[in-house]
């Protein structure tokens, strides 16, 4: 009878505050980690005085968020206005339930999956519920009334509906190799075959890769707030914790797309190599470790990006989408399909 | 609701229109199909203060037009006086003059490159530039004491001659301005994304350049050879060889590229001035109230963001009947309505910034 | 007053000169010349046909500021205001200077349609003197707000400012 209560719903209840926590401590690392590698690309020093190198810094900065006024204009939609930040939060986090973060492990003799929830669905689900939160996003640029975010509100709008379709189509063709869209099996299959698929589909790995970050509005994509045109883009209007839960939305995401870049191409929390005999020691390393050391590799690509390009005007992204992306992609779908068929 | 001809106040609270300027903008969608320009918001009545101020007195005044080229300002105003009043600047004078302006000419240009990167979303170029500014700036103030608004020049020379310490500072400062530009320019220069939000952007021809009264380097990237430190050379500017770099297409990429040029060249007139200093005097001798006959005089220099002119109407005392100044930024601001009529609303930001404008000069 | 300096030395000069002169028989030969620099005092009525002239029969295509003058404490028995015409030729650089007379209360042809740069130039000097441009399609201040009363450049504002 404990045993049921411990695996039915004490590990469930510990899982879902871990995962929930996960992306939230991803955020404050990530935001001390942008600030600091930002500096050091810019040659100047970064946040360095709150704690030991400015690690505190985030937390500063989120105290300071959290008693700063909230500021509604009049003319703002009330209740769009207030739902729209936590419908961005809430989604992106809600998609992390169905993101392994490592491979079964036992403690105490209960075998924990380090994944909430396992769905045969479970990529088609996190890319759905992800893309919900761009809901949030054009929900909070239209209720502001105001027209910094309006147009960044109809910016992210079009961006999104662009950068789905090369995603997806990518995406279909890791399943082409996976026979599965369950996340955990991809991972699972990347071990089978012994190889990291990134190896076998290169072009889908770079398509993936440039429409995530078209999808997590970040630089050179970043139009929807693309700070020297439109102020703020979709959050101008916002300030104190619902601008923080944009804020840490974002983060979210960028942890989300790192996630899904590293499950889908790069083995999860698999080794390199895993079927290598000489590497063999490197799986004594805790899988959680490895998918931490992926994601994070792609956080830092994130960083370095952002800090070397100029920003994507919107028209050539639109361009970028529509006549190389989803073209590249289509074309990369159906040449894998027909070696798939043939082999 | 429709997106049909949305007005957009742009300013004059707004991160990228350097300053407060204020521009009411008609978006059709994106693309932007009016640009208003509102300006004085900075307005302090310069020209009046200096009717009320002395000769002397109007220099430091004049730091505060374009505060991101002060020394510029200061020797138009003091040429314009000089000529005025007929004092002769002994030449050592006349070459620390120029090692000066020249520097600060890089300090503006290196301010520029960076905030217009930064319009256009490279944030790490800001950063670059401002470290070899910051070089410059430093000495400016091991020179007078100050970094920003100078006064670093006086009527009749400058106040102090360059010593062993500062010429040190200056060459150590050019050794390292090429690899700077090198890193801007490796960022920049090839980028994929850069060539598509400058190229073929903010084109103006030569015709409607001279036709507005563009200057400076904007009129140059039209293709215009027009350098008034090689047509009309002031402060011993013939002294020294440099090329004045042009553009084709008048195209925002093309003044990026004018003004990373000029960087160069100016570099290369500080070197010869350094290396040829004459010896003398450095200021000529100006008596303390400086009384100036009746007359009217123009001058202008080829400030960094274009032609900067003084017109000075004296009237026998010791202060100017009128001042009038002609700001390069007033007047290449004036052509951002043809520029920007038809574009994209994001191409209006990274317009404005190509145009180098300072609305301490605009506003006046 | 028009032998302040001799027009010997510049040929450029001269052949302005001569060639105003010569287009606008009896109404151009009032000239000076001060330190070098050229300026032709012109009539109110002939301004625009004058920068017609100078734009298009002799290379004057760029007008590079208009500057406004209020003579009202001056000695030289000038009208109240005085604009001032800076007008450059390229490409072999010269530049001279119209000036242009006029009373209180008396307006000025716009040159707006001839040179695009008087455009922001006519706005100011309307802002800072009150003189009115005729013709100027946009004639609005452009420093001071809209509602202000008053010419700030002119000689009679008040310096210490006025109550309210």
């Amino acid at each position: 009878m404990s045993g049921f209560i411990v695996s039915e719903i004490i590990i469930p209840v510990i899982k879902s505050v871990a995962v929930a926590l996960f992306p939230l401590v991803m955020t404050v690392v990530m935001i001390w980690m942008e600030r600091r590698v930002v500096a050091l690309i810019q040659s100047r020093l970064g946040p360095n005085r709150v704690g030991f190198e400015g690690v505190l810094q985030p937390i500063a900065d989120a105290i300071k968020l959290f008693f700063k006024e909230d500021i509604m204009h009049r003319g703002a939609d009330r209740s769009l206005f207030n739902l729209s930040p936590v419908l961005t939060l809430f989604t992106s986090l809600l998609a992390f339930c169905f993101v392994p973060l490592g491979d079964s492990i036992n403690v105490f003799g209960y075998t924990i999956n380090l994944w909430v929830a396992e769905s045969p669905v479970g990529l088609l689900l996190t890319l759905g519920i992800s893309s919900i939160s761009v809901f949030g996003v054009i929900f909070g640029g239209w209720s502001s009334n105001s027209k910094y975010p309006l147009l960044g509100g109809l910016r992210s709008v079009v961006q999104v509906l662009s950068y789905e379709i090369p995603i997806v189509l990518t995406v279909l063709s890791v399943v082409f190799f996976s026979h599965s869209i369950s996340l955990v099996d991809i991972v699972a299959s990347q071990k089978a075959e012994g190889m990291w698929y990134a190896f076998y589909l290169p072009v889908s790995f770079i398509v993936f890769w440039i429409s995530a970050i078209a999808e997590t509005n970040r630089a050179p994509f970043d139009l929807p707030e693309a700070e020297s045109e439109l102020v703020a883009g979709f959050h101008t209007e916002y300030s104190g914790m619902k601008f923080a839960y944009y804020y840490i939305a974002e983060y979210t995401h960028m942890v989300l797309a790192s996630s899904l870049v590293v499950i889908l191409f790069f083995g999860g929390w698999l080794p390199p190599f895993p079927n290598v005999e000489a590497l063999s020691f490197l799986g004594y390393v805790p899988g959680f470790i490895w998918y931490l050391v992926k994601i994070m590799f792609f956080l830092y690509v994130f960083i370095w990006i952002r800090a070397t390009f100029p920003r994507y005007r919107f028209d050539e992204l639109i361009r970028l989408a529509w006549k190389w992306l989803v073209p590249l992609s289509l074309a990369n779908v159906m040449a894998i399909a027909l070696v798939r068929s043939l082999g | 609701m429709s997106f049909k001809d949305i007005e957009l106040n742009m300013g004059p609270q707004h991160p990228s229109t350097h300053g407060v300027l204020h521009l009411e903008l008609a978006v059709d969608n994106e693309i932007v199909t009016r640009v208003k320009p509102f300006l004085g918001y900075l307005h302090r009545g310069i020209e009046k203060i200096c009717e009320q101020r002395t000769y002397q007195q109007i220099t430091p005044l004049t730091d505060r037009l374009d505060y991101l080229a002060a020394i510029s300002n200061n020797l138009a105003y003091l040429l314009t006086v000089e000529k005025l009043a007929g004092i002769e600047v002994p030449r050592r004078g006349q070459y620390i003059r120029v090692i000066l302006t020249e520097l600060q000419r890089i300090a503006s240009h290196l301010a520029w490159v960076g905030f217009f990167a930064n319009d256009i979303g490279a944030m790490s170029v800001l950063l670059y530039g401002f470290a070899e500014r910051e070089d410059i700036l430093e000495i400016f103030e091991e020179y007078i004491g100050a970094r920003l608004t100078v006064h670093a020049l006086r009527i009749g020379g400058v106040p102090h001659d360059l010593d062993e310490k500062i010429m040190d500072m200056i060459r150590a400062s050019l050794g390292t301005i090429p690899g700077r530009l090198a890193d801007i320019e490796g960022l920049l220069s090839e980028n994929r994304i850069w060539k598509h939000r400058t190229q073929g952007i903010g084109v103006i021809s030569g015709t409607d350049a001279i036709e507005f009264g563009l200057t400076g380097p904007v009129l140059r990237a039209t293709g215009i050879r027009w350098d008034i430190r090689k047509d009309i050379p002031y402060s011993s500017y013939g002294d020294f060889e440099f090329d004045v770099p042009l553009g084709k297409n008048g195209d925002v990429y093309d003044r990026f590229q004018v003004r990373i040029e000029e960087i160069r060249q100016s570099a290369r007139i500080i070197r010869q001035a350094l290396d040829r200093l004459p010896e003398g005097e450095i200021r000529a001798k100006v008596p303390r109230v400086m009384k100036i006959a009746p007359g009217e005089v123009f001058h202008s220099i080829e400030a960094p963001k274009g032609e900067l002119g003084f017109y000075i109407k004296s009237n026998g005392t010791d202060r100017p009947e009128r001042v009038k100044i002609k700001a390069p930024s007033f007047i290449n601001m004036h052509s951002l309505e043809l520029m920007c009529t038809g574009s994209l609303f994001a191409d209006v930001v990274g317009i404005l910034g190509s145009l180098d404008i300072v609305l301490g000069e605009i506003d006046k | 007053m028009n032998t302040m300096e001799d027009l010997s030395g510049s040929p450029a000069f001269r052949n302005v000169c001569e060639s105003l002169a010569e287009r606008f028989p009896g109404r151009m030969d009032d000239w000076m010349m001060e330190k070098g620099e050229l300026t032709v005092i012109v009539p109110r009525d002939d301004i625009q046909e004058v920068l017609r002239h100078l734009k298009g029969e002799l290379g004057f295509i760029a007008l590079n500021d208009m500057i406004g003058l209020d003579n009202m404490n001056s000695t030289d028995g000038r009208r109240r205001f005085s604009v001032l015409y800076q007008l450059y030729r390229f490409p072999q650089p010269v530049r001279i200077r119209l000036r242009v007379d006029i009373d209180e209360g008396q307006d000025l042809p716009s040159c707006y349609y001839l040179f695009r740069s008087s455009d922001w130039a006519e706005r100011e000097i309307y802002d800072m003197f009150g003189i009115v441009f005729s013709g100027h399609p946009d004639l609005r201040r452009i420093y001071m707000p809209e509602d202000f009363d008053g010419h700030p450049l002119r000689k009679d504002f008040p310096l210490e400012g006025r109550n309210g």
